[in-house]
């Protein structure tokens, strides 16, 4: 391979500015994004066990269409299709006065995207840890939306720390995504100094440890979430 | 105390039970035993509401398990019910198991739970054990926590469905010991149990159960002795002599 390797383009001041303000772009889109997934995830993956048909049908139907439309298609959706589809106002709110629109556009539609695969983990949980439980909570007197809360709901999220983990990780991922609209994050950034210095294998090695380190830190953090909530002790019982 | 009154249950077209009535008294303890699938774990959820049913009613301390105007929950804090596979919250210790719905249902202090709590567990001899979760306790370990948890809400009469059916031989003995005080103490109980030893030491009356319907409501001695019904006989062959 005939590659002239040069390290120093990575302390340079213009390069390396770019790049850590890549890394933080993509710091600030993850966890933003991962904090809407958990949302609207717990939201709905605990309407689909509600005793509401409405609610049920609602939440599904979000599951259904967010899971399935590629992450890639529905950020142009949001991006390029819903200002010119709501009404004038609104869409020229969204394309002149919105702040940072680029990143709160990818925010909406990772965090939803990723809010999807959320949910039917916490629903996945709730059914096969928290609900088995629900007779044996009511049973002691508690209202329905009482078991739930107090029994249900921290049993079955206590049952799903490990894949939600893996959906974190998915969702820093993603946020790479957005580069495609125009916002300036680590992978973005890594091609922006490949093209101006041509020394690219650099750039990516850098991008390449900036998510390895986000991403060791988010299964530590949840790692440590997981003991100190005795996720992992309750996974552990025997039958 | 509990009043059946020509109750039906189906689930689909699988008729589950049939024309099922029987009263169990103020201080009475009466053991529902039966063959498997005849009926007995349906029957003694839908005492406190657990499994509807659609026809026939059950009344409970003078008010209706399937009236709507029933405050269901209120009903069921009135009625201990312990579950063949214990049915602990596995998040929480001995002690928080057994405060909760002290707690959330009749609004005591947690402090004022707690110490009842731990009163209950000392009775039920695990007072030693009140910071355990429940995987760290053996399985009559568990069940005894179970029991406590329902006697914590001073039940006016407890359910008890195959409460020994889940536990090793060895630790039958300790769950039985601990129902039978209750009944000796004067508990109104309802237990579906195939542990006959238990019914002829403490119950009143023996509900046997077949196919849906309950076949026999006899007297324990008379049970024992003379069963009326031919289903009653081959079964009590069958669990005694093993």
């Amino acid at each position: 391979m005939n590659y002239r390797w040069d390290w120093s383009i990575l302390f340079k001041d213009t390069y390396m500015g770019w790049l850590w303000s890549g890394l933080l772009w993509t710091v600030i889109i993850s966890l933003a994004s991962w904090a809407v997934a958990l949302m609207v995830g717990l939201l709905a993956g605990t309407a689909r066990s509600s005793p509401s048909r409405g609610a049920r049908l609602l939440a599904g139907l979000y599951i259904d269409v967010f899971r399935n439309v590629p992450p890639l298609v529905q950020l142009f959706l949001w991006y390029f299709v819903l200002p010119e589809v709501v009404p004038d106002s609104f869409g020229l709110w969204l394309k002149r006065d919105l702040p940072y629109p680029e990143v709160v556009t990818a925010v909406v539609a990772i965090g939803l995207f990723a809010g999807s695969r959320v949910a039917e983990q916490v629903r996945a949980g709730i059914d096969a840890v928290g609900a088995p439980l629900m007779p044996a909570a009511l049973a002691t007197g508690l209202r329905p939306a009482q078991a739930y809360r107090l029994i249900v709901l921290p049993l079955g999220l206590r049952a799903i720390v490990g894949p939600l983990t893996s959906e974190f990780l998915i969702t820093v991922k993603l946020s790479s995504l957005s580069l495609t609209i125009g916002v300036l994050e680590l992978t973005a950034q890594s091609r922006h100094v490949e093209n101006y210095t041509f020394q690219g294998f650099e750039a990516f090695t850098f991008a390449t440890i900036g998510y390895l380190v986000i991403g060791l830190c988010v299964t530590g953090l949840m790692r440590f979430i997981d003991i100190r909530i005795g996720g992992a002790a309750l996974r552990k019982t025997p039958a | 105390m509990i009043v059946i009154d020509d109750l039906h249950k189906s689930y689909g077209h699988q008729q589950i039970l049939r024309a099922c009535s029987a009263t169990v008294n103020l201080g009475e303890v009466v053991v529902v035993c039966g063959p498997s699938g005849s009926g007995k774990s349906t029957l003694i959820k839908c005492i406190n509401g657990l499994v509807p049913f659609e026809r026939g009613t059950i009344t409970v301390d003078g008010v209706s398990v399937s009236s709507p105007k029933t405050d269901l929950p209120a009903l069921r804090a009135r009625i201990g019910m312990v579950f063949q596979s214990f049915e602990l919250y596995p998040h929480m210790t001995a002690l928080q198991n057994v405060s909760l719905a002290q707690i959330h249902v009749l609004k005591r202090s947690r402090a004022e739970a707690d110490a009842r709590s731990e009163k209950i567990l000392a009775r039920v001899g695990l007072g030693d054990k009140r910071d355990s979760r429940p995987s760290q306790l053996s399985g009559g370990q568990q069940q005894r926590v179970s029991i406590a948890r329902a006697l914590a809400m001073d039940p006016r009469a407890m359910l008890f469905d195959e409460p020994t059916s889940a536990l090793d031989p060895e630790m039958i003995n300790e769950v039985l010991e601990v129902m039978q005080e209750l009944a000796l103490e004067g508990m109104t109980m309802m237990v579906v149990t195939h542990e006959m030893g238990f019914a002829q030491r403490v119950a009143d009356r023996v509900l046997f159960m077949d196919r849906g319907q309950i076949v026999e409501d006899t007297p324990k001695a008379q049970f024992f002795t003379a069963p009326a019904s031919e289903r009653a006989r081959q079964f009590l062959t069958n669990v005694l002599t093993h």
